[in-house]
């Protein structure tokens, strides 16, 4: 038996999309504990409610992070239109539901992209990027972004697709969907994939449920907590959803979760493209959050469920925005998954929790 | 199991073209409506303000009594609020992105009177 070291990882590090340090308790190369730190990349977003109205305050929450950013500025976008009691058009609803897809296809596919990566499968990684490419070129036609859409406003979406925009997405998407199957075979079939994820990081349902675990980090571990099935907004013109979940816990179920939830998505976009209602996109909004009003919503992103609070005072400056977000809630259970691991798994747990430090610290 | 699982996909890669442009000796067309940069058109323009309240960076000065018009690019974050509060709608997204700079500086654009102001 060796004696205890403490062995800083992070903030820098190359397997690390964003700036988390860890200081891994090691003993014979076994981490018995794993301590997180954040704060590295605070920028006191919440606190610009003060400063900037309810309707400016769309573009800083969806800078919040750069993946899931149509995702915050919906769920911003919902909050406060809860807030002010307006119904936006059906249209708007489905709209955003299919750019929210598009952007969870995006997310997952980067995401896989970096996992390969960092067990170092080059070609793999380089396949998911470029695939993910052909998400932003569809985001690029429809709403005039690649990464920061600013496409959605309270009271509905900034921008129409025309039936011309649905079939060249529909078209781009199955071109996808044939190149993405031999990527998801790769990642779910190959040896040197298995070697890396089969029985790493395991984190049992129990554990999941008692740490409040989010996302497809949840779902694979048996936990089904997808709050798409709340058929909030333009998920409610799904004729069914049925989330993906896995019973095995550990990366490899991570793994496989996130890359069938991108087919799944693929199969919602063609499904709400098949149902857009015809009419307006926005209704106008006036007036402001009344005194003391409070809303809160809940948005599945990419990451796992989002949770967003705002209470009005009264002028169009909210009085509070909350967002509680999927890599928060997910913390305690990777420091959880990674108690027992091998000092050289600890990269792969890091990653499948798909951690977004800049959304946790806002 | 298995091993090569992506050999296929890779191979196939060797005989298509490239995915990536020789940027910057090609370059792709911008898509119409692409978020590139703002631009005022100073004929239309009657220095209404409403488009520096509604900037949420405050990257739009208006100046009244000068006859000015002026917008620092480095802070524009192309979110567009501008453009759909114009009531005149001289104000438009070039699709192109504004190009590289040097040094930060703010365009100023001198707005001339119009016939209708003056009277």
């Amino acid at each position: 038996m060796g004696k205890a070291t403490v062995i800083p990882f992070g903030p820098q590090h190359p397997v690390l999309p964003e700036p988390l340090h860890l200081d891994l308790v090691v003993e014979d190369e076994k981490v018995l504990e794993a301590i997180p730190q954040i704060g590295f990349v605070h920028r006191g977003l919440e606190k610009l409610v003060e400063t900037r109205d309810y309707n400016q305050f769309i573009y800083v929450a969806e800078r919040i992070c750069g993946i899931c950013a149509f995702g915050h500025s919906m769920g911003y976008a919902e909050t406060v239109e809860r807030l002010m009691g307006v119904q936006i058009p059906p249209r708007a609803e489905v709209l955003r539901a299919i750019w929210h897809e598009l952007s969870r296809i995006h997310s997952h596919v980067l995401w896989m992209g970096l996992a390969a990566d960092a067990f170092g499968f080059e070609s793999l990684f380089m396949h998911c990027w470029r695939l993910r490419e052909r998400v932003l070129d569809v985001f690029e036609k429809t709403t005039g972004g690649r990464v920061i859409f600013s496409v959605v406003k309270v009271g509905g979406v900034v921008r129409d697709i025309d039936e011309g925009q649905f079939a060249e997405m529909k078209r781009v998407l199955e071109g996808i969907k044939s190149d993405y199957r031999q990527i998801c075979n790769a990642f779910l079939k190959d040896a040197s994939v298995k070697n890396r994820t089969v029985g790493v990081g395991y984190l049992s349902r129990e554990d999941a449920l008692e740490l409040s675990m989010v996302g497809p980090f949840a779902r694979a571990s048996n936990v089904n907590n997808d709050a798409r099935m709340l058929r909030n907004g333009g998920y409610a013109y799904l004729e069914g959803f049925e989330p993906i979940l896995d019973d095995q816990g550990d990366c490899y179920a991570r793994v496989k979760v996130r890359a069938l939830e991108v087919l799944q998505s693929i199969d919602i976009i063609e499904e709400l493209i098949s149902k857009v209602p015809q009419g307006e996109i926005a209704v106008p909004v006036k007036g402001s959050p009344a005194d003391g009003a409070e809303s809160s919503n809940v948005v599945e992103q990419p990451r796992g469920e989002c949770y967003y609070y705002a209470r009005g005072n009264g002028t169009k400056f909210l009085d509070r925005m909350r967002m509680r977000t999927p890599t928060s809630q997910n913390l305690a259970g990777m420091v959880k998954a990674l108690e027992g691991c091998d000092l050289a798994d600890v990269n792969m747990i890091v990653l499948t929790i798909d951690p977004c430090i800049s959304c946790t610290e806002r | 199991m298995g091993s090569f699982k992506l050999g296929k996909m890779t191979l196939s890669g060797l005989f298509k073209k490239p995915e990536t442009l020789l940027y910057p000796v090609q370059t792709k067309t911008p898509p119409a409506g692409l978020k590139g940069h703002v631009v005022n058109d100073p004929e239309t323009c009657i220095l209404c303000s409403l488009c520096q309240k509604r900037c949420p960076t405050g990257a739009i000065e208006v100046d009244k009594k000068g006859r000015t018009w002026a917008i620092n690019r480095f802070r524009c974050v192309q979110c567009g609020s501008c453009v759909r509060e114009c009531p005149k709608h001289c104000l438009e997204m070039d699709p192109a992105y504004a190009p590289c700079a040097r040094s930060v500086s703010v365009d100023v654009l001198e707005v001339p009177e119009h016939p209708k102001d003056a009277s």
